[in-house]
């Protein structure tokens, strides 16, 4: 009894202290900008987070909302083929045989050491080579990998995928990929909204890649876009209360991938419990 | 400020990308056929230049420049201020070959563009050239590194320094208006005995503690065609440290970190009475500090010396044609109106505040009417006068972000009590070498 109290106090104050930002940020965006450094920072002033939102999205034609389409598009599009490719890879290095298979699995699992900040230059330098920097592409095709799901994929395909269930599909006349896709699938399936979360997150958040990479503000992410608006603020003070709502719009993506998932997640992470 | 770990992060990944070779900067004969050369209209046809600049709104200028330009039609691109990104991504598009044709350079970070022999001499251009009349001697000086012909670049704005101050508080306690900065410490006294601080010292705008040492005639950096200097340690930046240094040890000044709520909170509630900025300063007050309109009002910078007439520098930019451009001749035109036509300036103070940087730009009607937010004064006239009076021989060193960076923790330090200014400057002067060999720039110890 006592050491649940002490748990319950410890996740309280952990939720409080993760909370504590986004209430700051929620309360902040409700504010218009004379009230914004003018009233205590955790309490609502005047309620203006309509007018704020209408400001916002508004402002410069619009420019707000196309970067949070492209937000979707880079960070959902390259989060669901990413899995994919994930998915399979980590797949076949799980139930094929072949030669310099662990070969191949460390070197793959070499590049989860790599920091995505130190390929950002190289990679700039590619796309120039090949014409295509300051384009969809140079943010989209880096944003497709990663090292960690192929990983991930690996370890859950071998603990979840019985090679009988596959000698059986085989034996029925099933193909290799289309195995793959209905039976393999769908018993990885809460392995893959993990790595989609962690891909749809980290793509979400990589900020470097486009920095670098984009000169064209219609292809900024809506990362890339606030930054640029903030680090604006000193000669245009009005940009900082559009920077404090943009980011509160910016994070919902994120919430609602997270509550929408995080069933499936919970799901997976009790599937293997009992046996 | 906001961008530092940004920055530093940028700062440690591009060391690789900058062995470029490093020529010396204010060397009159470098290159000077070739760019001669360069000046004479790429074809007869129409051309698009491409043109990055984070001034907001900059795309409404240039609209105005395409209606009437029909083959020289210019497409902006837009991205972080410079120190938040841009200039990275500028070295690492020279490498890469592919820069845009024009860019907007702040003027302490053109010599380290000018250090990697990334700009085009835009002297070369007979009507650039002449038009330096036009601007402010010490704008041109920015561009020209004191090359008789030379011009890597044309100055954009300027950012001359006043002294900002709650007249009705300066007023209600009876105390005088500073002229000296001695007159300015002895006030400091009074204000605190008011309750005030009599300003902020940023513990971060390395900048605008540049700007008064400008003033009081320090000069950081200097360059003799072959080696560079670093003189950060000198009498009269000692001076001016000192002289800070000794109103934080008496808690005369507020330290709160600039640019944040906090700092707008200072002066928006009276706790901070004055604030020694640039022109465009203006309006961080008007925006920052809402419930103080009408109450404060603009004068002269201290001198050190009573009866002397000397102003600083913060901020200020230039646009800047890259190496590489296919089009130099046409890009320099653009720069050229962009910055010295009267409608173009207008709309560039409009749009982002900013301050021209040519004689007749600072009589611009829009600069010539009283501001209501400081009581109807005519504020812009004490900056035009400022503006004359900046010194013109003030060189920036070719790697200010790591000066900047390194100068600013000092001061950080120093503000929480560890250390004082000057040891920060020591500390930075080291560095500030040690930067310059690593990236194989001579310098002169």
């Amino acid at each position: 009894m006592k050491s649940r109290v002490g748990v319950m106090a410890v996740m309280g104050l952990c939720t409080i202290y993760f909370l504590a930002p986004i209430w700051w940020l929620f309360v902040g965006a409700t504010k218009n900008n004379d009230q914004f450094t003018g009233t205590a920072p955790m309490w609502f002033a005047d309620f203006h987070l309509v007018d704020n939102i209408r400001e916002l999205v508004t402002y410069r034609d619009g420019v707000f909302l196309r970067w949070m389409l492209n937000s979707i598009a880079y960070t959902g599009g390259a989060a669901l083929l990413g899995t994919v490719l994930a998915a399979m890879c980590g797949y076949a290095l799980a139930k094929y045989r072949f030669r310099g298979r662990e070969l191949l699995f460390n070197i793959v699992l070499s590049g989860v050491l790599v920091p995505a900040t130190a390929l950002a230059l190289p990679l700039f330098l590619i796309f120039s080579k090949a014409g295509a920097a300051n384009t969809f592409w140079a943010v989209f095709l880096p944003s497709l990998v990663n090292p960690f799901g192929v990983y991930l994929a690996r370890i859950y395909a071998a603990a979840s995928v019985p090679e009988e269930l596959l000698e059986a599909a085989r034996i029925d006349g099933s193909g290799e990929v289309r195995t793959f896709f209905t039976v393999s699938t769908r018993l990885m399936f809460p392995a893959l909204v993990t790595i989609f979360l962690f891909h749809f997150v980290a793509v979400w958040n990589n900020f470097l890649l486009p920095l670098i990479m984009l000169s064209d503000e219609r292809l900024f992410p809506v990362t890339l876009g606030l930054y640029t608006w903030n680090t604006q603020v000193n000669q245009v003070p009005e940009l900082r209360g559009l920077v404090i709502v943009g980011a509160l719009l910016s994070i919902t993506p994120l919430v609602v991938a997270f509550l929408l998932l995080q069933r499936f997640w919970r799901n997976g992470l009790g599937a293997g419990a009992v046996k | 400020m906001k961008g530092v770990s940004v920055r530093r992060l940028l700062a440690s990944l591009i060391v690789p990308a900058l062995f470029l070779t490093a020529c010396s900067s204010s060397d009159s004969d470098s290159g000077s056929d070739a760019s001669a050369a360069a000046c004479a209209p790429s074809s007869a046809g129409p051309v698009t230049l491409t043109y990055t600049s984070w001034i907001p709104g900059i795309e409404d200028v240039v609209k105005v420049w395409n209606a009437k330009n029909p083959n020289i039609q210019v497409k902006v691109q837009t991205g972080p201020n410079g120190n938040g990104g841009t200039y990275q991504n500028f070295f690492n598009q020279l490498k890469a070959g592919n820069a845009p044709d024009l860019g907007q350079i702040e003027y302490d970070a053109l010599p380290s563009f000018r250090v990697q022999d990334g700009l085009v001499d835009v002297g070369a251009c007979d009507n650039v050239a002449k038009a330096k009349d036009q601007f402010i001697p010490w704008t041109w000086n920015q561009v020209s590194f004191g090359d008789a012909k030379g011009a890597w670049g044309v100055p954009q704005d300027a950012g001359p320094m006043a002294l900002f101050y709650r007249a009705d508080l300066f007023e209600k306690n009876g105390i005088a208006i500073p002229t000296t900065w001695d007159e300015y410490a002895a006030a400091a006294e009074k204000v605190r005995a008011a309750g005030g601080y009599i300003t902020n010292f940023s513990q971060s705008d390395i900048n605008q503690f540049a700007g008064l040492t400008w003033q009081a005639g320090g000069r950081w950096f200097a360059n003799d065609g072959q080696n560079w200097t670093v003189n950060l340690t000198d009498d009269k930046t000692t001076k001016v440290a000192d002289y800070w240094q000794n109103l934080i040890s008496k808690k005369l000044v507020s330290t709160v970190p600039p640019w944040t709520t906090e700092w707008d909170n200072a002066y928006n509630s009276s706790s901070a009475w004055t604030w020694v900025s640039a022109v465009w300063g203006a309006n961080s007050i008007a925006s920052g500090a809402p419930k103080t309109a009408g109450k404060w009002r603009v004068a002269p910078m201290p001198q050190w010396t009573a009866g002397e007439k000397s102003a600083g520098n913060w901020g200020g930019s230039s646009t800047a044609v890259f190496k590489g451009s296919k089009h130099p001749y046409e890009a320099a035109q653009f720069a050229l109106w962009l910055n010295t036509d009267q409608e173009a300036l207008t709309l560039l103070n409009e749009k982002a505040n900013l301050y021209p940087a040519t004689t007749a730009g600072t009589s611009l009607p829009a600069l010539s009417k009283g501001v209501a937010f400081y009581g109807d004064q005519k504020i812009y006239e004490v900056f035009a006068q400022a503006s004359t009076e900046v010194a013109p021989d003030f060189t920036w060193g070719p790697t200010m972000t790591a000066t900047y960076a390194n100068a600013s923790d000092g001061f950080k330090a120093a503000v929480s009590g560890k250390g004082s200014l000057t040891e920060a400057l020591t500390a930075a002067q080291a560095s500030t070498i040690q930067t310059l060999k690593s990236q194989a720039i001579p310098v002169k110890e």
